[in-house]
Parts: structure tokens; sequence; C-alpha cells
């Protein structure tokens, strides 16, 4: 019979082109440039979207089916983790603090990349990347509850956890993870992809993602651990896409590149920026330390990194023109960055404090050119004057960077000893970035960035306190006031981990959990 | 009779997150509550979208309906990612092993052939009809307000891209490859799939993004899987035919659930204000009129001269829905 003829089997990789690219078709009742209206201002051109590899084959059923096994594997660790009081199985309170930093700056980025990547999965023309776009866009939906659920046991019990969607959006240092995303999210889907897709999921999720899940395994948090353990395989998605698709975009036209090479230079200074704060947790915030924050950087940016941009280098790419000043920056941001929150203490929803000698030691192994000669006098000071009583706030506001929004914190270059500032006049007004790549950024787009909500400059202009509150009053304590609006708890959440409501409450359950009272 | 294990119990600081708590009171959560309201940011944006700089990066301003709050749009199954890839996971167990009987008892060669070839002219161009389908949720996932609404959204968008590709299996067991190739050349050139290909395509310029919501979701969804997943259904399992329902037994049950969510949001917008109310209605009726003029020369192909009553019962059933739902229509 013919019909047997026809039957023949169908390999996989063409079943799943039937399963995917098969579904679409050119429009004619209305025009494709009013179907995909979002594919061609950015100046990227694209021939034929037919040419793109799938970086990976999975129809709906078998998403389903794999990722269903992970959630009740990982849903039933959560469960066994809050019924066990877990939490009072990690190495030292500080530690929750890490968690804090996660909760608020990160999870809710992880929420506006499933909106980014549904509206990347929507703008494309071609089926094959919107299909491995929307699965991202599923997945990181997924990223962004997974940590909530798993964070809320904490919740429940420390301080400083409690108002993450409402501060994101307000808190002064929040504003340099947020602005990340929302300027992604504002550009157009192929920047999208770079800037998300390729430098964050691909290049950086090694110092984000990774130094934050190892931390959690390190010091005893199994919840969050397994956390990260149920998301490696979706992160290995994710960076096969990113890859593909900056591929894509190179082999399509030469005229791509140049657009492609500038949003990779904007992307990894942005990104490098960003990393600071976990450049910090990894050095200051966990108790057991699993590396240093330049041994992170070495291993995952300059070797990792430089292996990927060799691969590239055959489409004409070159390494980010940043690389000379992080090479000299890794020596230093993680510890400008803990001075600047441990002087702004009183402003943030986590707890600060300063290292034993025992943990500067290990800052100076571990920081041999930079760490005594620069840090540890300012540190110990700090110390010895909080142990006599005079614990240090600064009660100033710090300058921001009108790009990357991090204070103006980092140093010169050349002299680590000078704070570095860089100006810029666009319409008449001065605006100032915190170092070149900034300064670069802001000059390509000025139109963009002095949109930035800059949260130094909203307290001055009596935007971030709440309605009713007179600063003409008398005795006004604008610190207080904006702490208010913020929604964090002085005396709470923030202030130095010594004397804290959640040191306290967790050595007296840890007692309770582990002594015969 | 039940035996009690102790353990060291610690009075929490709090119950649950302040957002829900505002919301909820102080009291423990569900999942799908810490997993969903306010999860979407709402006040302070940074920049304007380069590629639409009238609106800001989320913006109630993309739709005409308006909404007090727009979490009163909450999803009755209480999807969050975990409850709904483990529903969905149990509901492709099933069609698997539809499938798998299918195929390894060759049940395909024991369909009648007019019923195959009904199959074959209907249901496998379908599945264009579905990756309209998932643009259009994927669209208001992205561009839609509140994560209540935006959530489920996204989950309704890969349901019909696995729906479609339900579609494209069946299509390669009765036909193998050249199936999906004559359906595509029907859905782009057989006058039968016009009206319903030109629908399609304008619901995919449509920048409302609750009026997609309607278009899609409730009407032409609400209006083409009883014609096809129940009437026509029936026709194929009481003529010999049950292989194809085994196939499309997924597509059943999902509208089954899929709708009641629907239902909901539509109930509670409607409800919100009596220009929502107008505005939702007057969209069904625009909307009941294409998809009605799109299915009669589908409901043609599978009823025959029984097809105007066919319809006629379907969309009676629509509008009573509708009805129920409080709209005017």
């Amino acid at each position: 019979m013919d019909m047997q003829a026809t039957k023949k089997k169908v390999g996989l990789k063409e079943k799943y082109a039937h399963m995917t690219r098969g579904l679409g078709w050119e429009t004619t009742y209305q025009p494709m440039n009013k179907v995909f209206p979002y594919a061609e201002f950015e100046g990227i051109k694209i021939h034929d979207w037919d040419k793109w590899e799938d970086p990976f084959r999975l129809t709906m059923d078998a998403y389903w089916k794999y990722q269903a096994e992970k959630e009740r594997k990982l849903y039933a660790v959560l469960d066994a983790f809050a019924q066990n009081n877990g939490h009072l199985g990690v190495t030292d309170a500080r530690y929750i603090n890490a968690l804090k930093l996660f909760l608020t700056g990160i999870s809710p980025l992880e929420y506006v990349a499933h909106r980014g990547f549904a509206a990347a999965g929507r703008n494309f023309p071609g089926v094959g990347p919107r299909v491995a776009c929307l699965m991202q866009s599923l997945d990181e939906v997924r990223h962004a509850q997974t940590q909530i659920h798993a964070l809320s046991n904490y919740n429940k019990h420390y301080n400083g956890f409690h108002d993450f969607k409402h501060m994101i959006e307000r808190v002064w240092y929040l504003s340099v993870p947020k602005s990340f995303f929302d300027d992604a999210f504002s550009a157009g889907p192929f920047e999208w992809m770079i800037a998300i897709g390729f430098s964050f999921e691909y290049v950086l999720t090694n110092l984000l993602f990774v130094p934050f899940m190892s931390g959690a395994a390190y010091n005893g948090d199994m919840g969050t651990v397994t956390v990260g353990f149920s998301a490696q395989s979706d992160e290995a998605r994710h960076m096969t896409l990113g890859l593909e698709c900056i591929k894509f975009m190179l082999e399509q036209d030469p005229d791509n590149l140049p657009i492609v090479q500038k949003w990779i230079d904007k992307w990894a200074w942005r990104g490098t920026r960003v990393l600071t704060l976990v450049g910090m947790m990894m050095d200051y915030m966990l108790p057991k330390r699993v590396m240093s924050w330049k041994e992170a950087w070495e291993i995952y940016f300059e070797q990792n990194g430089g292996a990927l941009f060799n691969d590239l280098a055959r489409y004409g790419i070159k390494v980010p023109e940043c690389l000379s000043q992080t090479a000299i920056d890794k020596e230093h941001i993680s510890h400008q960055a803990w001075a600047t929150f441990y002087q702004y203490g009183g402003a943030s929803d986590f707890h600060t404090w300063m290292p034993t000698d025992e943990e500067m030691d290990w800052l100076s192994a571990k920081y041999p050119n930079t760490f005594d000669k620069y840090y540890r006098a300012r540190f110990t000071h700090w110390r010895d004057e909080a142990e006599k009583g005079k614990r240090f706030y600064n009660g100033t506001l710090p300058m921001l960077c009108q790009v990357c929004q991090i204070p103006m914190l980092f140093t010169e270059p050349s002299d680590p000893t000078q704070i570095c500032y860089r100006e810029s006049e666009y319409q008449g007004e001065k605006y100032h970035t915190c170092s070149d790549g900034c300064k670069h950024i802001f000059d390509d787009e000025p139109e963009k960035y002095i949109q930035a909500w800059l949260p130094v400059h909203q307290i001055y202009q009596g935007n971030c306190f709440n309605e009713g509150v007179d600063p003409t009053a008398p005795g006004f304590d604008p610190l207080a006031e904006v702490l208010k609006w913020y929604h964090v708890e002085h005396g709470r959440d923030n202030l130095d981990f010594e004397g804290s409501e959640d040191q306290k409450n967790f050595a007296a359950w840890r007692g309770l959990a582990t002594k015969n009272v | 009779m039940q035996i009690d294990l102790r353990t060291v119990s610690i009075k929490p600081v709090r119950q649950t997150f302040d957002h829900i708590a505002r919301r909820f009171g102080d009291k423990p959560a569900s999942r799908y509550q810490e997993g969903t309201y306010d999860l979407q940011q709402t006040d302070i944006f940074h920049y304007r979208p380069l590629w639409e700089p009238e609106h800001r990066l989320f913006d109630q301003q993309r739709t005409q309906v308006v909404m007090k709050d727009w979490y009163a749009l909450k999803d009755p199954r209480q999807y969050y990612y975990g409850s709904y890839t483990i529903a969905r996971a149990r509901q492709q167990d099933a069609a698997e092993a539809n499938f798998d009987m299918v195929e390894e008892r060759g049940l395909a060669d024991t369909i009648p052939a007019t019923f195959r070839q009904i199959a074959l002219a209907l249901l496998v161009p379908l599945r264009h009809v579905e990756w309209g389908g998932n643009m259009n949720n994927s669209f208001i996932s992205a561009y839609g307000y509140g994560t209540a609404i935006t959530q489920p959204c996204l989950y309704h968008a890969m349901d019909h891209l696995g729906i479609a590709q339900y579609l494209t299996r069946l299509g390669l067991v009765l036909e193998g490859p050249a199936a999906l190739d004559t359906a595509k050349d029907a859905w782009m050139g057989d006058p039968r799939w016009q009206e319903m290909r030109r629908l399609v395509e304008d619901v995919l310029v449509t920048q409302d993004w609750f009026e997609l919501f309607v278009a899609q979701n409730l009407v032409l969804e609400g209006l083409s899987y009883p014609l096809f997943f129940d009437h026509l259904d029936n026709e194929f399992s009481t003529n010999g035919a049950t292989a194809i329902s085994m196939m499309t037994r997924f597509m059943a049950e999902w509208y089954a659930e899929s709708s009641k969510w629907v239902d909901a949001q539509i109930k509670v917008a409607a409800a919100e204000s009596a220009e929502n109310r107008g505005l939702i209605s007057s969209w069904v009726q625009h909307y009941r009129e294409r998809v009605g003029k799109a299915l009669a020369p589908l409901a043609e192909v599978a009823f025959g001269e029984r097809a105007t009553a066919v319809l006629g019962d379907v969309t009676a059933d629509f509008n009573s829905r509708c009805a129920k739902l409080g709209l005017a229509i």
C-alpha cells in the first residue's frame, strides 16, 4: 500500500522543525512589518530566519515533563527545609544578609527577564528564536518564583526581606540592578538579546548566579542551594540561546558587526558595574567564603570569557574594551563597595559589619597588592571606633553615576587614592559618570540616560517622602523620612549586624535547637 | 490512630511579605499568592521604551479597559510555575499514552477514509491558528498589566504551542510530513481557510491587549474549541474514528479547564464598571461575527448540510456563557 511509503520515520531534527518553524507563515492580509513592528528599527539586518540553528530541541510535552519532575523534587526539599528550621543550619546569621541582597536585588530582575523574553518571543519574525525565547521567559518566571518561595521561610524569621517589591523601585542601591534591566527592556529586541541573552546569561552568569548559589552551599543553606541546582539545566539552555543569537546576528550580515560590538562593549561594562555588589558579597558577606572576587573574575571572566571571545574573533568581534580597566578594578571594587555600604548602613535594608582579624588576614592573602595598602587601616579604624561605641554612619548622601547609578566610590585606574569622576555636557546640563566606560555609554545615548531616576537626586528634590510629610517642619529628619518611604524599618532592617534583632534571634533559636534549656 | 513527632518550634517574626500582608493580612500565604501578587513593578521606571516612547515599560494605558486593581483578575486554578507544569505534565502523560497506543496498534489505519480526510482538512491546518494563539498570548504576557493576568497568559501561550505540536503529530501519524505541507497550502490558499487566516492576521496586529484577550481567548477559542473538539469529536468517536479522539483528548480537557480561567477574567473585568462591560461586550459582538464567518466554511467540511445547525448550537451556548459573565451581547 502506498500509505506505508509516505509514513517513513521522520528524523528528530526534521520533526522538531515541523513542530516549530513549520507553524509560522508569511502573512498576506497584514504586512509582515506590521505583525513584527520592532524587527528593524535597531538596524540589525536579518536576511534569512531559516538559517537560525535551534540551540536546543525541546517540544512542549517534553518541557512540561522534565520541568515538572524538577519542581516536585525542589518543593519537597523546600518543604522539608521549612519544617525542620533549616535556616538554623547556616554558618552564621551574617550569611542571611547575602540572601537579602539576592531577594531584593536579583529575584525581581528574574521577573523582568520573564517579561522581556515574552516580548522577544513575540517580536522576532523567526519562529525558531521565538520559541526559544518563550521557553526562557517561562524559565525566568520559574526562577523568580522558586527564589521567592525558598526565601519566604527566611522572611518569616529575619528582617530585611519583607517588602522586596516596594524596595526594588526605591532603595538607593537597588536602582543599580533595576536600571540595568530597565535599560535592556527599554531597548529593542536585538539589544535585549545581547544585553541579557548573551552578556548577562552567557558571559556573566558564572559571576552572579553561581557565587550566590555556591555561597549557599558553602554556608549550609540547603534550601537556596537546591534552587540553584534545580536551575542549572535551565541556565545551560539560556547560555546556548545567548550564544546562538549572537552568532546568528553576525552571520546574517557584515553590517551587524559594529552594532553588535557596540552592544557587547556597553553591556560588558554595565554588567561589570552591577557585579560590584556580588564582589562585595563574596569577599565580605559570606562567613565561609567560596573564593575571592578577584579569583572568580580571573577564572570566569578573564579565562573562560577569553576563550569565548577567541571563538568569536572569527566574526571580527574583539574583547570588550573595558578589559584593561577591569584588570585593575578587580583588586579594589569589593573593598570600596563594602566600605560604602558600611558607612551607609543606616540607609540600607540589610546589616553590615567590619571583618574580623582572621577575615582581614584572608583578604590580605587574597589581595596582596591592595588590601593592606589601601583598605586594612580604614577598616581597622572603623572597627576600633565601633568597639568604643562610636560606630561610624555617614549622614551625607553620595553623588551617583548617571549611568550605572552606583555612588561615586570607584577610584582612578591610575591612582587608587583618587575618586574617579567623568563629566559630560548635554543640552546645556552637566552629567557625571563614574568611569570612562559609563561616560562612553552616556555619550552614545544621552537622550536615554538623562531620564535616569537617580535616588539621591530624587531625595534632594523632595520626591522620597511619604505624602503629607513637611520637609520645612522644625526637627525634620530627612533620613528617617526617606527610610519610612523605603519601608525600611529603622533599627530592625538596617544598622550594624552587631546588636541586631537577627543576631539575637538566631542565637536564641539556635540555642533552643541545639541545647537543653 | 495518630502519632505525634515533636519538633523544635519557633515563633516566626512575620507570616509573609508585606505586599501580600497588605492585601490578605499577616497570615501564612499560598505559593500562588507569594509568586503572583505585586510581582510586576508599577511605580518607578528609569527610561521610556525606545519602541514605544509614549508609554512606560509597564503601563496601564495599553488597553482601554480600566481596573482599579489589576490583581482582581486572579486565576481560579492558582497556577504558578510549579503547579502549572505539574498539571500539564500529568496531562501530557495521558496524551503520550494515547499517541503510543494509536501508533503501536496501527489504529490510524482503522479510521474510515471520510473521517481521516476531515481530520486532515480541518485539524491539521488548525495548528497555524494555534500558533496565532501562542503569539497573541505572548503579546499579552509581555505588554499586559499585572502578574495576575500576564503570568497565566504565558502559560496559555505555551499551551497553544503544545496543542499546535499535538496537531502536528496528528498530521504526522495520519499521513506523514505530506499532511503538513497540504495543510499549509490550504491555510495559505484554500478559500475555505481564508476568512480564518484573515481574522488571525488582523488579531495579530491588534494593539489593545485586553481586546486581544477577548478576541483570542474568549471568542475564537470559545467558538472553535466546542466546534472542533466537542461536536466534531463526537462525530469521530461515533463513526469509528476514536483514534482521532484519542489524539485530541488533551485539547478537550484543556479547553474545559482554561475556559474557566478565561471566564473569571472577563467576569471580573466586566463587573468593574459599565464602561468595561460595554467595551468588552462590543468586542465580543464584533469578533463573534467574524469568527462565525470564518468557521462557516470549515463547519461545512465537518458537518455538511448540518453545518448551520451545529454552528448555531455552538453560538447559542457561547451566547449563554457570555450572558452568565454579565456581558450584553
